[in-house]
């Protein structure tokens, strides 16, 4: 199906409530008429036609290109010069939903295989979110089931036991991009923009055409509501295509469910994987599994008590960049600059915020819109000479030493555990905390590189590995220090399992699929500096070990083979026993003193 | 030629390892075997770490000279000390040592193979596979400079095939009355020498011995009964001779005073490892050299000149990896070639032919063609063959 567009229609996807349509212009056509081009398709069958309809298309380009050369007078003029008038009629804003709908990638949708895990992650990141702000012990399913006729098409449904939503509500989070409860605040969460699930309903709208279906329940004595909803991705608005009160076994919590086209398989970089992980780092959740292959999993909860809640901060001014300052300068509602410094920022007590004005020469008591840009960089040099507090860091809620190991002992058999938690630091003005954890020996693999788990906020992350400053730091550090294997540019091998966890009210990912985290030089520092000290420990470790061990094989040599050497004389010199046994102890005795190993 | 102090022994003549094997010998190696076990005690009451001191077994460890015909035993010696390192080989060196004792005293023998499943009754202690096991053995045979028939240890291995114009005289296994054997009556098939030689006598008017290295071609000289148009013996080694294989060809080569000749296949192998053992013995029993050695063999062929000269261009292989390291070792270390200039001239011209060639190449030229015209024509001049 092609649609023509004006640059006047405005609605370039408003059809979209309607099941969905392809608004595809022919591009040669296009172009020439100076029309907006948006090409964007929801099923199958209409890509496939969208792809035939580009090949005629520049099948016809060809055919012109080809006549225009050949013909001396060509019939066609070249296409007229731009001009700013010309270029103005094009210029119009872009809805941040068609946005991703061409940059899917961007959020973790660039394969079927991998679409499935991100969808699964994003409603389950989601439910230990809800959960954890409203101290309830999560209890997830996850399920995942073929849709008949299709080989590539899944419904997955994911139901927890969290705070429910309210109605009002329930369109906008789950029908909306960038629209959220964890953006405008510095608090740790495992979501952050507001654009986890709406994507995730998007993208499987785009794949199907299909809505979401939303039942969510607040209390055992609220009804429970019922909600079909699409994206209109022009408008980034929800549309509601049903919406009902419902009867639900359950008395709280949500389940959303969608259809989508995707890859179901099991190992690296799956659900399983996801999940298994999932469980290491939140001990304190329930999660069951139900898969396509019918290879149901359970993750029993490991840890009795949910982990503290962290607190909601505002942003220490350590770090921060001089635009963010301008910025809360402009917007506070605080009449004078020393007034904004202490109650906008933590850790700036009123006699430090009149310190940082007296260095920077700026009047106190000036109002905080009237600084200027020169004054700005003078205030902002002014703090960072300063000396202020840390960041409170009652706004983290690292897992904790315990917890990780305990979550590292679930999932992993090894002989050997050790967990670091570090102290908050900070980057750009937030605080975060590093956490490492590792586990040797046992059951783990002995020859193959040592597995590397990183989380963020104790969320997995399973892909873009190579770009992520987990990563980094495990390659520099020089593991060969602590008696670990370690070829140029690769990871330690050996049987160990690395956990690497970042804490923080702002995870600097690389890109919105939130899949690696951004190398700052302080956060680099910490994860190695946790990195080092599970190093250490792991070290102490091997070499008590390998003593223990060759203790042992020297006593057992001493008694595997001492009295062969009793026996042997005994038969060549034929002494009685007892001169045999005295040899033996002799013998014995004499080895015991002797350096050296048994190699 | 540096002259370097050799290991005190008493040159012994063939008559000597009879000898070994009397009354007066056995009581000699028994003794010995109990003064080292001595010595140990002592060491241990002493509260010291007993030791065993074994003259290295290889290459490096020997000399050559042609007077004396065989590799030659140097001084060098390696300790094994009791510690945790060597604790295991140290019990089963005493224990083999023990074995070898009671062999001695009740006139028992024991394959190599024997003594091997024997260990399995040692507990931790026993050989995990026979190699293992052989090595202890030489090196306990070389620390009392004995053959390891003395031992009473015999190896596992077949001695070689014997046809032509000779008569063996042995004694029956029973009832030890003297008995011929003509080795001309073998039919289509061969005598065999048994691992024990000493005993054996010989008639013959044969011209010369020739030894072969593969029975292949053993068989097709036997087949066409090529000794008898040559007038010799021809005995096959089947690859690097035995103890014994080497021992008769010596006895008979002595006592009959006839020439050895010998005939390998043209490659590093047939050279350094059969020709060369066969001749003046191994590094690696270098204190019995002495007994198991052919002074007076010369080779044949087939030599690389062979090649060109009978035009086996097209019947060769090309050198592997191993042949030229191989090759290039004989060079660098073993005493023999480094000696003779006309092996170092073959050798290199080998190498730089970059092929080798099989005795059976001659087949090229008809299935006959060794016979009628190969060999005669290399032993009209015994003169040219190689050292
Ligand atoms: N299962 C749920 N239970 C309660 N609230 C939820 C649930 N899923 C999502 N929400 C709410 O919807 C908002 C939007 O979710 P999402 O689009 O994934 O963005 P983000 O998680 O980044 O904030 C969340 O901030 C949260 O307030
Ligand atoms: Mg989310």
């Amino acid at each position: 199906m092609v649609i023509k567009l004006n640059p006047e229609q405005a609605v370039l996807f408003g059809a979209g409530g309607r099941g969905g349509k392809a608004a595809v212009a022919e591009p040669e056509e296009a172009s020439r008429k100076g029309r907006t081009v948006i090409r964007l398709s929801t099923t199958k069958a209409e890509r496939q036609q969208e792809k035939a309809e580009q090949a005629k298309a520049e099948r016809a380009a060809a055919r012109e290109a080809k006549a225009a050369g050949n013909g001396k007078g060509s019939k066609k003029a070249p296409p007229a010069a731009e001009t700013a008038q010309s270029m103005a009629a094009k210029q119009r804003e872009i809805s941040v939903s068609e946005f991703f709908t061409k940059n899917r990638h961007l959020l973790g949708f660039d394969n079927p295989r991998k679409a499935l895990l991100t969808a699964v992650k994003e409603a389950v990141d989601n439910s230990l979110d809800a959960c954890d702000e409203s101290h309830i012990l999560p209890d997830i399913t996850v399920e995942i089931r073929a849709v008949e006729g299709y080989e590539d098409r899944f419904t997955v449904a994911i139901a927890d036991n969290g705070p429910g939503i309210v109605k009002q509500q329930i369109p906008r989070i789950f029908g909306k991009l960038l629209y959220g409860s964890k953006f405008h605040r510095l608090r740790q969460s495992r979501g952050q923009q507001g654009i986890g699930i709406s994507a995730a309903g998007m993208y499987g709208q785009l794949t199907t055409g299909k809505p979401m279906r939303i039942i969510s329940r607040t209390g055992k004595d609220k009804p429970a509501h019922y909600f079909e909803i699409h994206i209109d991705t022009a408008k980034n608005e929800p549309q509601i295509l049903k919406d009902e009160e419902k009867p639900w076994e359950v008395e709280r919590g949500t389940r959303v469910e969608f259809e989508l086209e995707a890859k179901f398989q099991r190992g690296r970089q799956s659900v399983d994987e996801y999940l298994q992980q999932t469980a290491v780092a939140n001990p304190h959740a329930k999660i069951v599994y139900k898969a396509p292959d019918g290879q149901d999993m359970e993750f029993p909860r490991g840890a009795k008590d949910a982990p503290p809640q962290p607190r909601e901060i505002k942003p220490h001014p350590y770090g921060i960049e001089l635009g963010a300052l301008m910025h809360v300068l402009r917007t506070t509602r605080s009449r004078n600059v020393c007034g904004c410094l202490s109650q906008d920022f933590s850790r700036v007590s009123p006699q430090s915020a009149r310190k940082i004005c007296e260095r920077a020469g700026i009047e106190p008591k000036g109002r905080p819109s009237r600084i200027a840009a020169q004054e700005a960089e003078r205030l902002y040099r002014a703090i960072q000479e300063t000396k202020l507090m840390n960041p409170p860091t009652d706004c983290l809620a690292p897992i904790g030493e315990e917890a990780l190991v305990a979550g590292l002992q679930k999932e992993f058999k090894a002989d050997f555990y050790t967990a670091v938690t570090r102290s908050p630091a900070v980057y750009r003005g937030n605080p975060f905390v590093v956490e490492a954890a590792l586990a040797w020996g046992g059951e783990l693999p002995a020859d193959e590189l040592g597995r590397v788990l990183r989380f963020a906020n104790r969320v997995p992350l399973l892909y873009q590995q190579g770009s992520c400053s987990i990563w980094e730091s495990v390659l520099e550090v020089d593991w060969k220090n602590y008696h670990v294997e370690q070829s140029r540019g690769a990871p330690p091998s050996g049987p160990l399992v690395i956990t690497v966890h970042f804490a923080s009210v702002w995870v600097p990912f690389t890109s919105e699929s939130k899949e690696a985290i951004a190398s700052y030089p302080e956060v680099v520092k910490e994860i190695k500096l946790a990195l080092q000290e599970c190093g250490r420990r792991v070290s102490v470790f091997l070499s008590r070990r390998r003593r223990e061990l060759e203790e042992e094989r020297k006593k057992s040599y001493i008694t595997k083979y001492i009295p062969h050497i009793g026996i042997g004389l005994r038969e060549i010199l034929g002494f009685p026993e007892k001169e045999e046994q005295k040899i033996v102890k002799q013998l014995t005795n004499i080895l015991e003193k002797t350096r050296g190993g048994v190699e | 030629m540096v002259k370097r102090k050799k290991v005190e022994a008493p040159k012994i003549s063939l008559a000597a390892l009879r000898d070994a094997g009397s009354p007066a010998g056995r009581a000699e190696t028994v003794g010995h075997i109990r003064k080292t076990a001595d010595k140990m005690v002592g060491e241990i009451h002493r509260g010291d770490r007993p030791n065993l001191r074994f003259p290295i077994r290889s290459l490096n460890n020997v000399e050559y000279d042609p007077k004396v015909g065989y590799f030659e035993l140097l001084g060098k010696k390696t300790e094994r000390t009791l510690a945790y390192s060597t604790v295991k080989t140290f019990a089963q060196s005493v224990r083999m040592m023990a074995a070898a004792k009671t062999n001695i005293e009740d006139e028992e023998i024991c394959s190599k193979r024997e003594m091997y499943y024997n260990s399995k009754a040692w507990g931790e202690c026993r050989f995990a596979e026979q190699p293992e096991s052989d090595t202890v053995m030489d090196d306990i045979e070389a620390l009392f400079g004995v053959n390891r028939e003395q031992l009473g240890f015999v190896p596992d291995e077949k001695g070689g095939d014997v046809a032509g114009k000779l008569m063996i005289l042995d004694r029956d296994a029973q009832s030890g009355k003297p008995l011929k054997i003509d080795c001309t009556k073998q039919g289509s098939g061969a005598w065999s020498i048994p691992s024990k030689v000493e005993h054996l006598g010989f008639e013959t008017n044969a011209k010369f011995i020739l030894v072969v290295e593969t029975s292949a071609l053993f068989q097709r000289l036997v087949y066409h009964g090529y000794w008898d148009k040559a007038n010799c013996i021809v005995i096959s080694m089947g690859g690097v001779p035995t103890r014994a294989c080497r021992r008769f060809i010596r006895r008979l080569a002595d006592e009959k005073r006839i020439p050895v000749y010998v005939f390998t296949d043209g490659d590093p192998y047939g050279y350094g490892n059969i020709y060369r053992t066969l001749k003046v013995g191994s590094g690696n029993a270098a204190h019995i050299n002495r007994f198991f050695c052919v002074p007076q063999a010369s080779y044949l062929g087939v030599t690389p000149q062979d090649i060109i000269d009978f035009d086996l261009k097209d019947a060769t292989h090309p050198l592997e990896d191993v042949d030229i390291k191989r090759a290039k070792d004989a060079l660098k270390n073993d005493p023999f070639f480094k000696i003779y200039p006309q092996w170092q001239a073959a050798i290199n011209q080998m190498i730089e032919m970059g092929v080798r060639v099989e005795q059976q190449a001659f087949a090229k030229h008809g299935l006959n063609y060794v016979i009628n015209n190969y060999l005669p024509k290399k032993l009209a001049h015994p003169e040219k063959f190689l050292p």
